[in-house]
């Protein structure tokens, strides 16, 4: 089969990809091992966070908030997204200067989406917070979506502009013959001239066969959801000092994360619940939210995740190989970018440039790295 | 409760008693896990408090539970009441709700014997006020002697329909119809099974015969109803059916259905045990071997949570599994182990000639499995219905759990066990993609809800 892109990855980066090519009239097929949102893309916790990120993709980030607050311009649909705000608590004086050093970080880089506030305002924007609390650092503009509504909404537009996706289809072999590069698969062979890489926590065997190898580790983060509860919390709560995402969403339930790690058994796909590590999160909450300790925990689980030493993403053209792409390593941050990041591979492609900061994302980074391990 | 165990057993039905019974006179350490306040299962439900008189009201099977609780009393297993348990990992680690307090415990072997549930078949109604399952209904009935009102319908298929009929009768109430989705096609299916059934004397067999008790009652009974739906505003007023091609309505406010039983796989999926589709029983089972070893070490399942033998079976394949433990332990040799299984094996054979016959003549109609009316709720905890299932499918959630993923359907505090099949019936026929290769709900654990606090109290010494 041919088309003129290829996309490795139905997730979001591959979905997102598709749609911002096909808004261009560039045909694409995705290629998907499973089915589109198996992990990271579908299981996230679905924030969309500008606050607190690497300074590197703050100039993304910033852009890609802008590209929320519109989505259905986008994708026909509002992936139930809401925007009251993030926020990280300081719990001592210590959690307190931390944050202060961080605002003023931000400030002098030029933006302002970053704000401290005193215990006052905290109280009056979470009146449930346990009382301990003495400040924090917040994004007003901050939210949180649903994933898999998202990735959805992403793929039937993607489709509806006349993206091809082939789900079930696991990629054997990558090659570059004649100017085309060639996929094989199970369920067939794919050409095209361009070839995108947004396969997620299987990225890297994608990127070593180009020549380049990526040094991911995959990992599953661990998340838990209460039953529902009346709304008692608009803003999305994280602490300084503690590892902890928590949200009360659209229908009452509490969604808590906090970045603990599953074991993964990565051959199998599987993974297992570090029960001591979730109690840690339990913990966390009971700190914050006291009041909370009754409330049922009805599930948890954990996607996989690819992380990059650095924790930073790889998004740029290949160093190796002609006419390739790659866009992953988003190490559990990657849902709120994702609009951005299609449109930055797509000027790439297109443009053979982006108007986006992304020299620290290049992959020529982990060099030295390989050369050390060699 | 101490934190390890050479055997810890799951349920205290049959199979988990006499399990634990063979296993503590050999001198193994064994804790016996079970949810409810006393042993028994769900078939000898509070068979140590139920007055002599009730008992017999509910025939002479019952009195045979006797027997096994008594010796499980006298045996030296731990027995603990009232404890749930909330995960199960492939090591053999063990999360437990005992009085109140969340745990962790761990186990050399674990003996899976958690039975079966109520197969849920969604219908139009069916999560009305007054709508029942009769495995409900005689839990009431065992427990605390709670019968329905006068007029009582009950629909559905399997032997327990007519058992309980039957026992209601017993107990004085006055039953308005039983109606059986089985055909006469099932009859016919299924008779070629009835010579080597008959050689069975057990209680199922007898159900055959409560039929004519109940009609010399003056109960309506018919067979091979179909697109039975409960009606009403608040609660059930009146239920409809299909019966030799007219409709027909029953006015009631009491409904209790049942459409057999299926094994309780929420533990051994849990623990990542392998499963398949079994096409006979219309339900997935663990793959087990002729000892109830399940895919993982250490992990045996018996009874009807290993696939539907019923009462009789699974306290053989408690034995059997024991003996297994016994042999995996160090206790018994390969040759000892064989010896003393050879009885129980025996009688368990003989126990399960009746199964082709029952599964052929109480197979539930695959129409109905599939859920056909889009307005019938299929998850209850999520309040989402077959229509909205149907339209995720057909907007390519192609597989169950992006079905879950995109509806919510399952995500619910039940876990999705009331879900799950007619789920998986639906997105199979929908798709094409027979239920033998389809994928099943990932069970997320805590199986049970868990509280944070309770979360929060394991493991006090980790830190960040």
């Amino acid at each position: 089969m041919k088309s003129d892109v290829i996309i490795i990855g139905g997730g979001l980066m591959g979905s997102s990809t598709a749609l911002q090519l096909a808004m261009r009239g560039i045909d694409c097929t995705v290629v998907e091992k499973q089915s589109p949102g198996r992990h990271a893309s579908g299981v996230n916790a679905g924030g969309l966070r500008q606050l607190n990120r690497n300074p590197a993709e703050i100039p993304l980030t910033v852009e890609a908030a802008k590209m929320w607050r519109n989505i259905e311009s986008l994708v026909d649909s509002d992936c139930d997204a809401r925007f009251p705000g993030q926020l990280r608590v300081a719990e001592n004086s210590n959690d307190l200067d931390l944050l202060e050093q961080r605002a003023s970080m931000v400030h002098s880089l030029g933006y302002a989406h970053e704000e401290m506030i005193g215990r006052e305002e905290l109280y009056r924007l979470v009146p449930a917070l346990a009382p301990h609390c003495l400040g924090a650092l917040t994004c007003r503009e901050d939210g949180y979506a649903r994933p898999f509504h998202a990735l959805t909404a992403f793929r039937n537009k993607a489709r509806s502009l006349g993206v091809e996706y082939r789900i079930n289809t696991i990629v054997d072999a990558v090659e570059r013959e004649s100017g085309l590069w060639r996929v094989t698969t199970r369920k067939g062979e794919f050409q095209a001239p361009v070839l995108v890489n947004c396969a997620g926590a299987w990225a890297g065997h994608i990127a070593a066969s180009l020549g380049e190898p990526a040094p991911l580790k995959p990992g599953a983060p661990m998340i838990m959801v209460t039953e529902r509860l009346p709304h008692f919390i608009d803003p999305v709560i994280g602490a300084a000092s503690r590892k902890l995402s928590f949200k009360q969403m659209q229908n009452g339930t509490l969604l808590i994360g906090g970045a603990h790690m599953a074991s993964l058994d990565f051959r199998k796909e599987t993974s297992d619940i570090k029960w001591p590590k979730l109690a840690m999160s339990a913990r966390s909450v009971m700190a914050l939210f006291p009041q909370l300790k009754d409330v049922r925990i009805v599930r948890t689980w954990a996607g996989i995740e690819a992380f990059t030493p650095d924790n930073l993403p790889v998004i740029c053209k290949s160093s190796t190989a002609e006419d390739a792409y790659h866009a992953f390593g988003f190490s559990a941050h990657g849902f709120q970018l994702s609009p951005l990041i299609g449109r930055i591979i797509a000027e790439l492609i297109v443009d053979g440039k982006s108007g986006f900061p992304i020299e620290p994302f290049n992959i020529t980074r982990f060099r030295p790295l390989q050369e050390g391990y060699q | 409760m101490k934190d390890q165990y050479q055997l810890v057993i799951i349920g205290a039905g049959p199979a988990g008693l006499a399990a634990a019974t063979v296993a503590a006179d050999h001198g193994v350490e064994v804790a016996l896990l079970d949810e409810q306040p006393a042993p028994g299962g769900q078939v000898f439900r509070a068979i140590e408090a139920a007055p002599v008189e009730r008992a017999e009201k509910l025939g002479p099977e019952y009195r045979r539970g006797e027997k096994l609780v008594t010796t499980f009393r006298n045996s030296s297993a731990r027995y603990f009441p009232d404890t749930q348990v909330w995960s199960l990992s492939a090591q053999r680690e063990i999360g437990v709700i005992h009085q109140q307090q969340a745990r962790m415990i761990s186990a050399e072997q674990v003996l899976i014997a958690n039975g079966a549930f109520e197969r849920p078949v969604p219908f139009p109604g069916w999560t009305l006020p007054g709508v029942m399952n009769a495995g409900a209904g005689q839990i009431l009935f065992k427990g605390s002697g709670i019968v329905p009102s006068d007029g009582v319908v009950l629909a559905g298929s399997g032997p327990l329909l007519l058992l309980l009929a039957w026992q209601y009768l017993r107990a004085g109430v006055k039953v308005k119809a039983v109606l059986d989705t089985i055909s006469r096609v099932n009859y016919i299916k299924a008779l070629p099974k009835l010579p080597s059934a008959l050689l069975v004397h057990h209680h199922i067999t007898q159900g055959l015969r409560y039929q004519q008790t109940l009609k010399l009652a003056g109960v309506e009974l018919h067979n091979g109803i179909r697109d039975l739906q409960a009606h009403g505003k608040e609660s059930l007023e009146s239920i409809s059916y299909r019966h030799k091609g007219s409709r027909h309505r029953l006015r009631t406010d009491s409904l209790m259905i049942h459409f057999g039983i299926t094994p309780n796989i929420h533990l051994s999926q849990a623990a990542g045990c392998e499963h398949f589709w079994h096409k006979r029983q219309q339900c997935w089972r663990p793959e087990l071997d002729k000892w109830g070893g399940s895919s993982i070490e250490g992990i045996l399942i018996a009874g009807d949570g290993g696939g539907i033998g019923g009462a009789r079976t699974a306290e053989h394949a408690g034995r059997i599994s024991a003996f297994k433990v016994l042999h995996n332990l160090g206790i018994l040799n390969q040759r000892e182990c064989k010896l003393e299984a050879a009885q129980d094996r025996k009688w368990m054979k003989a126990d399960l000639r009746i199964r082709p016959f029952l599964e052929k003549l109480f197979r539930i109609p695959d129409s109905m499995l599939r859920v056909p009316h889009d307005n019938a709720i299929v998850c209850r905890c999520e309040e989402v219905t077959a229509g909205e299932i149907r339209s995720a499918i057909a907007a390519g959630h192609t597989d169950s759990n992006q079905v879950k993923f995109y509806t919510r359907c399952g995500m619910g505090p039940c876990q999705g066990r009331q879900c799950s099949q007619a789920v998986a019936h639906i997105v199979a026929d929908k798709t094409s993609v027979p239920l033998q290769q389809s994928t099943q709900f990932r069970v997320r654990p805590p199986l049970k809800p868990l509280t944070l606090e309770q979360l929060a109290s394991l493991y006090p010494d980790e830190t960040e």
